[in-house]
């Protein structure tokens, strides 16, 4: 059975089916990444002064990936106009890129920047016993310049017991009365040898950096995690139009080629513009 | 609205974003003093810059192309 209108335009909307089913489809991907995005804007309005981590992930690591969707963007365009010039060849090169692009985006986030926050732990001590970590907080001083104190003690957990956590300090806890901690560092320095004693019984929670450590890594695995998903399905469908089935297509009626290759590199356009927006929100501001 | 359209759409945010990085790189070495930040400005308009002239070159050979959907 031939599906009409996979070419052709419908004579009612003036375009072929799959164009107005992917924009359909992108509708309602703008109403859920758009709930997500205001959950993590009022989130953060409505987070007490201080308390909202900053400068927590890697800026230059983040930058490169945003490239690598740009460019991507680019390839996928240019895939599909060599495809409306009849040049598969060219066509079968641009998506291979694109594939390529989509992968190295995937396991920079999958395989580097996520294992880098699970290994990080941070234990928000109780009020009552800050006082005790002051030589790992530097709060006296924070205080003297107007600063917010700082409630929690970060690194990567040495070992910890019954009673205990030992922990190899962030350089902001090895050194909290170097005035340079008080900014955020977004090219991230490494952890010191520096290790802290930490009684559970002065600890309010602790957690490693998952989406249990603060609204913060909830809403940025969340959003990060959803976008993967999406670059994923988006690479899958291009391996698919990229294999030898696709050469198929193209001999039978190249038009159709070029139609999936655009309405795939619609949602591919759509994925990039989100990071477009998750980067500076979550790495920069 | 095509590929072509919103690959424009997405140049246009996409430059953005390098002169709004850049801005930022600029406004974190005047607050740090970090010459490192300085270079991530001039890396960030150069890129929005390169991202201008692209996208004046893809509407250009689109439309010579005529590659309109």
């Amino acid at each position: 059975m031939e599906i009409p209108y996979t070419v052709s335009t419908r004579p009612d909307t003036g375009l072929w089916n799959a164009k107005i089913g992917i924009w359909l489809f992108l509708a309602s991907e703008v109403m859920l990444f758009g709930a997500l995005f205001s959950a993590y804007i009022f989130l953060r309005i409505d987070a007490a002064p201080g308390t909202w981590p900053h400068g927590l992930l890697n800026v230059p690591v983040g930058t490169m990936n945003t490239a690598i969707l740009i460019i991507s963007s680019v390839t996928v365009v240019l895939a599909w106009a060599a495809l409306k010039m009849r040049r598969y060849r060219a066509y079968w090169w641009y998506m291979l890129a694109t594939i390529t692009c989509g992968l190295i985006f995937l396991t920079v986030k999958l395989a580097y920047e996520w294992p880098q926050k699970f290994e990080h732990f941070g234990a928000y001590i109780k009020p009552d016993a800050l006082a005790k970590y002051e030589q790992y907080l530097g709060n006296e001083r924070r205080l003297e310049k107007g600063l917010e104190p700082r409630i929690e003690i970060t690194g990567h957990l040495h070992s910890q017991n019954a009673k205990e956590y030992e922990v190899a300090l962030d350089p902001v806890n090895a050194h909290p009365d170097d005035p340079a901690m008080d900014r955020p560092h977004f090219i991230p320095l490494p952890v010191t040898e520096k290790i802290a004693t930490i009684e559970k019984a002065d600890v309010q929670r602790a957690t490693m950096f998952l989406p249990t450590h603060s609204a913060y890594f909830a809403s940025y695995f969340t959003i990060t995690g959803l976008h993967g998903l999406h670059v994923l399905g988006g690479v899958l469908v291009f391996i698919y139009m990229w294999l030898p089935v696709s050469k198929k297509l193209y001999q039978r009626n190249p038009e159709h080629l070029a139609n999936r290759v655009e309405v795939s590199g619609l949602f591919w356009h759509f994925v990039d513009l989100v990071w477009i927006f998750v980067f500076p929100l979550f790495y920069l501001l | 609205m095509s590929l072509k359209g919103f690959h424009i759409v997405f140049i246009i945010f996409s430059t953005l974003l390098a002169l709004g990085v850049g801005l930022w790189c600029v406004w974190v070495d005047l607050v740090e003093g970090a010459p490192i930040y300085l270079a991530g400005a001039i890396a960030s308009f150069v890129t929005a810059v390169a991202l201008i002239v692209y996208g004046i070159w893809f509407y250009r050979k689109m439309k010579r192309l005529r590659i309109i959907t």
